[in-house]
């Protein structure tokens, strides 16, 4: 076995580096982007889990033990049902929406730490990259719309589109309240500035904008009570409506798929990571397992707000159009831009966990 | 005062929380689903489900074609003949019940003076092909000798309320 092992190693190092860094960022890319789909695929068999029991019921429970092979039966059944193309529709935009949707809201793991030591890309910019796909993702379903050339396709795709609009502002708003206070774009970075125990979160300080990013997130993602772009009584489906088969299954996925995203970037920017929640506690004993950071935390944060994503479809009812863009322009960007006065002039006082790197 | 209230209570997302609060709370209760193949709901005894025609203990058929179950079936799905039988006693050649007009309303079995005609507690039942709707006098007799015992039971439970 060991002489397997250096057979290997000697074959390995006769690589040269160039090649060496692509197979080993190409293996990352792949290990990354399998473990998101994968989660989206048990994230749909939560969702339904979740929402059954807050009504009394139990959610699937036939394909496997607890139902576990829910997803892969539906994805199984999406696979091998017929793409349909409408007569009337731009061919190729129909078929490339999908891809438009599910591409940016794979390529912004890209920039994700994980834990202290993995990010695929530990780029300095990596707000401006996130910032910059999450609005990206707006094209897939604004092209699916207009490519179905179908009325209610079209106007689930105008709504959604002036929605993310709106509420991209006050996100990027948000943002600049967490860069203030972290002093950097780089998301590793940003999770360091809150090492220490959960009172140094970025929670506690920008509590009104970390709730002003996490519904515009919702809303971002079009999902209830935010789903007017599907609005079932409405427009059927809203953009979705003519895609069958793989093509409903990709535009699936990168709903949940951005779902997680915004989870993963709520916890990262409010929630401090992958850092302990219990950093700095004595009486676990000195290295306990939950002392430590680790992937383990930022697991259990991105679970917890995909959890609330949930919770919030089960409990409200959909949001009247013009009241979505009442909250979203009259509400939400006043927040916070008053907040970043607020805590401008906080730093300005040297007064609160930002003052050694705004000031 | 009442103005600052609610100003404080829609800045705090008060009826939010509260919405929230109650399906967290569903969240935590157990689901009143009920497993159905595995788990089954209680039944009365005076379940009205399949027919089944019933014969004495000693084998013998109770059903005396008297036609009062046909005359009184609103459904009209009941269809009897009868016939002097080998030993002399009036008996059906035909019973046939419509399981597809039948509206399982039971008065057949109350207006039966013999209690012959019965509806059991089956009700998990199918048919795979046009005509086996139609409930034949072998049929129903093979019901009622196969879920004697139950229908005997169910019968004498609910007896003292009649």
């Amino acid at each position: 076995m060991t002489g397997m092992i250096e057979y290997l190693n000697s074959i390995w190092a006769t690589v040269p580096a160039d090649y060496q860094y692509l197979v080993i960022v190409t293996s990352q890319i792949l290990a990354v982007a399998m473990t998101v789909i994968l989660t989206v695929a048990f994230t749909t068999y939560f969702e339904r889990k979740v929402i059954g029991y807050m009504q009394g019921r139990l959610g699937p429970n036939r394909v496997g033990p607890f139902g576990l092979g829910q997803p892969f039966a539906d994805v199984l059944k999406l696979l091998i049902k017929e793409v349909i193309v409408p007569a009337k529709s731009n061919r190729f935009l129909f078929i490339i929406a999908p891809l438009l949707a599910i591409t940016p809201a794979l390529a912004a793991w890209a920039v994700i730490p994980l834990s202290d030591n993995f990010v695929i890309a530990d780029i300095d910019a990596g707000l401006l990259y996130v910032l910059a796909l999450t609005s990206v993702g707006v094209y897939g379903v604004i092209i699916a719309g207009w490519a179905t050339n179908s009325k209610y396709a079209l106007l689930g795709a105008m709504r959604s589109g002036a929605q993310i609009v709106a509420y991209e502002i006050a996100m990027g708003f948000a943002l600049v309240g967490v860069l203030m206070a972290a002093g950097s774009l780089n998301l590793g970075d940003i999770t360091r500035a809150q090492a220490g125990g959960f009172s140094h979160w970025f929670l506690f300080p920008l509590l009104p904008l970390f709730l002003v990013f996490f519904v515009s997130g919702v809303a971002e993602t079009n999902r209830a009570p935010f789903d007017v772009t599907e609005g079932e009584s409405e427009i059927v489906a809203g953009f979705h409506v003519e895609y069958s088969g793989v093509a409903f299954a990709i535009f699936f996925l990168a709903e949940y798929a951005n779902i997680i995203l915004i989870s993963t970037l709520t916890s990262i920017f409010f929630f401090g990571g992958w850092a302990s929640f219990f950093e700095g506690w004595t009486f676990l004993g000195e290295g306990h397992f939950l002392r430590q950071p680790s992937f383990f935390w930022l697991a259990a944060k991105i679970s917890f707000f995909v959890f609330v994503f949930f919770w919030l479809r089960a409990t409200f009812p959909r949001y009247r159009y013009d009241q979505i863009m009442r909250l979203g322009w009259k509400v939400f960007i006043p927040i916070t831009i008053a907040w970043i006065a607020v805590e401008g002039v906080m730093s300005w006082l040297h007064w609160g966990p930002w003052s050694g790197s705004a000031g | 005062m009442d103005r600052v209230q609610s100003f404080i209570k829609s800045i705090v997302l008060w009826e939010l929380w509260k919405g929230l609060s109650v399906t967290l709370r569903n969240f935590f209760r157990p689901a009143i689903t009920i497993i159905y193949p595995e788990e089954k709901t209680p039944q009365s005894v005076r379940f009205r489900g399949l027919h089944a025609l019933r014969r004495y203990p000693n084998g013998e058929e109770r059903c005396i074609a008297c036609k009062l179950c046909e005359a009184v079936c609103p459904a009209l799905a009941i269809t009897i003949e009868s016939d002097v039988g080998e030993d002399g006693t009036r008996r059906t050649t035909r019973f046939d019940i419509d399981l597809f007009k039948c509206v399982y309303c039971g008065f057949c079995e109350e207006a039966c003076p013999v209690d012959a005609i019965v509806e059991t507690r089956i009700h998990e039942y199918h048919m795979e092909s046009a005509g086996e709707n139609i409930m034949t006098k072998d049929k129903l007799l093979a019901i009622g000798d196969k879920f004697e015992a139950m229908i005997s039971a169910d019968k004498a439970a609910d007896a003292q309320y009649k």
